[in-house]
């Protein structure tokens, strides 16, 4: 079990006649991206606040590994800071400065690189944020997605280990919006950074997250894993959760994970009841973080995009197709026994080969790696189990490599 | 409320205000030697307060010689005494005009920039941002312009002695007559170092005021209870250059008082 890194015990803030924090207790555990969700208005920005030192608590207190932020001396404090940085939701990039000169800020004001260094370092961060042809702009001549970018390259630049992001993603094109996911999951697994983040944007900060806060009415309604909350008996909980999920997904214009799980139990019924048997097939992005490194987090949702645009003409329209995670897609074919999703995947694996996904000329010898899985559902089966046989060993792989 | 607390808030504001702006400079003072010394951001606001201000500070000191040529020489005529109009004109723009009006003319075209693009740095939370990245917001802003002003201040009040001179020349001499020996003769006989050391003490005074008045009202922009966002930014610019004009007068007639 992780320690907790951050704590709020009590804390009540007020600005004027509105009293935003009613008595907030919450950890945040080292290692973990924690995800704070809940309406706009709710106060989660004034939690982040807190957290950096921007706002102090009428009452109450904020724990840093155990210590009090606001009475620590100044010295201390100071120290503490260093290990956080604040991605800000309106950006708050210095108008003045370049982009490139933005980036570079923190680096040149706080460490002793030299100027090679700091070069090297935030054109590392352009690229991978696909930033490179802005580099001389000023923030006003950005459109409001580049800018987040820009805001979220400069809370990477100095390496944190707590980073809050304050709707990093609002803004943003689908493709974008899960690029900005992807990397913060990557980043958090390559630097174990602890990540707070304030998101709107359901489920898909569920793939990323460890842990799953819900800020109602000033106070803490939810706290736990993502799975928990889809099975949150808290009608509020459950009426903001299903209000925020879209129809489809933004970037595979496919059903989000709820519908496919439905999907399930409906199928799971007919099996049951009537015998008619389904199957589940899964698609594993082996190297999408593999591309992510080497073109980019652009291209990568770029391939998982056309991929599912490739798959859908060959699902039924009893099929149903949800993203599982930041590199899994799940299918449940209805009427399909093991015999036919391996024809599906046959049929599919030779017509794929050879079609450009990435969009992009990618290094030389690059392929693009799904494996796909399949399992024919029994009756007593859940759709984890069974997600899991795909998975397995068990059975017969494809490797469609697409290079 | 009654009139005894109206008038208990009224006296302690003011003074609120004075002990926070007075805090706010001693702190930027201290951070303008604060290690590394920020060299180039000093010389970017060189740049800016003083290089700049240079073409403005040209043409009123030009034009402010020439008028006090044009009056001190119809005044002294009178008495027979035209051969002093360059002592009349060089020692009033030495001691009084030159670091008095070269303050105004930078309040109007650098201090208001300053306040408004501190404000703006405020509002837009920039100011959060650089606290966020542990980056000293009064030592990375003001420093370096407090620098500045102190350094420019008196160059810029030299300037405008020596053209102001020039333009008395101009019309005292060229225009109405005088010789210009005789001219030049009384600004040397007449300005000792006294005066020329007074009209610098005076400008690095005005310097110091001008400078903390703007980047306070800037900094504090967030804070003004008449007004939010952009109006707070115009309110906190229109409160600077007004009160920084009062107190560079009101310093000025302080300092002439203890100098003479």
């Amino acid at each position: 079990m992780p320690e907790p890194v951050i704590q709020f015990e009590q804390v009540h803030k007020s600005f004027g006649a509105t009293h935003v924090l009613k008595g907030v207790n919450l950890s945040i555990y080292k290692g973990e991206i924690t995800t704070v969700i809940g309406k706009s208005g709710e106060g989660k920005s004034v939690l982040l606040k807190h957290i950096v030192g921007l706002l102090e608590p009428d009452s109450g207190s904020v724990l840093y590994e155990g210590r009090s932020i606001h009475s620590l001396a100044r010295k201390e404090r100071r120290s503490i800071k260093h290990k956080f940085s604040y991605m800000f939701q309106s950006t708050a990039l210095f108008d003045s400065l370049t982009v490139f000169e933005n980036i570079a800020l923190p680096l040149r004001e706080r460490t002793r690189f030299r100027d090679s260094e700091i070069q090297s370092r935030v054109n590392q961060r352009m690229t991978q944020l696909d930033l490179s042809e802005t580099h001389d702009k000023y923030p006003s001549q950005l459109s409001g997605g580049m800018k987040k970018r820009v805001a979220l390259a400069r809370a990477l630049i100095t390496d944190p280990e707590i980073i809050l992001f304050d709707e990093p993603t609002t803004g943003l094109d689908p493709i974008r919006k899960n690029a900005v996911h992807s990397m913060i999951s990557n980043y958090q697994k390559q630097f174990g950074f602890t990540g707070v983040l304030v998101s709107h944007e359901i489920p898909d900060v569920f793939y990323i997250s460890q842990r799953i806060v819900m800020l109602d009415e000033g106070v803490i309604v939810f706290e736990g894993r993502p799975d928990e909350i889809e099975r949150s008996s808290n009608p509020d909980v459950i009426k903001f959760i299903r209000g925020m999920e879209r129809k489809n997904e933004d970037l595979t214009n496919i059903a989000p994970q709820t519908i496919v799980e439905k999907r399930f139990q409906q199928e799971m019924t007919r099996l049951q009841n009537h015998n008619i048997e389904f199957s589940l097939i899964l698609f594993t992005f082996e190297n999408l973080d593999e591309i992510n490194h080497h073109v980019g987090y652009i291209a990568g949702q770029t391939a998982m995009k056309n991929f599912v645009t490739l798959v859908r003409p060959y699902m039924g329209v009893t099929d149903s197709c949800s993203r599982c995670g930041l590199n899994r897609l799940v299918m449940i074919l209805s009427n399909t026994d093991t015999n036919r999703a391996r024809q599906f995947c046959e049929r599919f694996s030779t017509e794929i080969q050879g079609k450009d996904l990435v969009r992009i000329q990618p290094y030389p010898e690059f392929c693009l790696a799904i494996r796909t899985g399949f399992a024919q559902a029994t009756s007593n089966c859940n759709l984890d189990d069974l997600m899991h046989e795909a998975e397995s060993s068990m059975n017969t792989f494809y490797e469609f490599k697409i290079c | 409320m009654n009139p005894i607390t109206r008038l208990g808030r009224y006296v302690i504001k003011p003074v609120d205000e004075i002990g926070r702006m007075t805090l706010f400079l001693i702190y930027g003072l201290i951070h303008i030697f604060s290690w590394p010394i920020q060299f180039m951001k000093i010389i970017e606001q060189v740049f800016f307060i003083g290089m700049k201000s240079v073409f403005v500070i040209l043409l009123t000191g030009a034009f402010t010689g020439m008028v006090l040529g044009l009056q001190g020489y119809y005044t002294l005529v009178k008495f027979g005494s035209e051969g002093l109009l360059g002592s009349a004109v060089a020692l009033t723009l030495i001691r009084e005009m030159g670091p008095v009006l070269t303050a105004i003319m930078v309040i109007g075209r650098a201090g208001s920039a300053m306040v408004a693009e501190i404000g703006i740095m405020r509002i837009s939370e920039q100011i959060d941002a650089l606290e966020t990245m542990d980056i000293d917001p009064v030592r990375f802003l003001v420093s370096p312009r407090i620098a500045a002003s102190l350094i420019s201040f008196p160059i810029l009040t030299a300037i405008f002695d020596v053209v102001g001179i020039i333009g008395g020349y101009f019309t005292g001499s060229l225009m109405l007559g005088i010789n210009p020996g005789i001219y030049f003769a009384r600004v040397e006989s007449s300005v000792v170092f006294e005066d020329i050391s007074g009209g610098f003490i005076k400008s690095i005074v005005f310097a110091i005021v001008v400078v903390t008045v703007c980047c306070f009202q800037g900094y504090m922009t967030h804070t003004r209870p008449d007004g939010f966002g952009s109006k707070g930014v115009s309110l906190s610019t229109t409160s600077a250059v007004v009160t920084s004009c009062v107190l560079v007068l009101i310093t000025d007639y302080v300092l002439t008082s203890f100098l003479l």
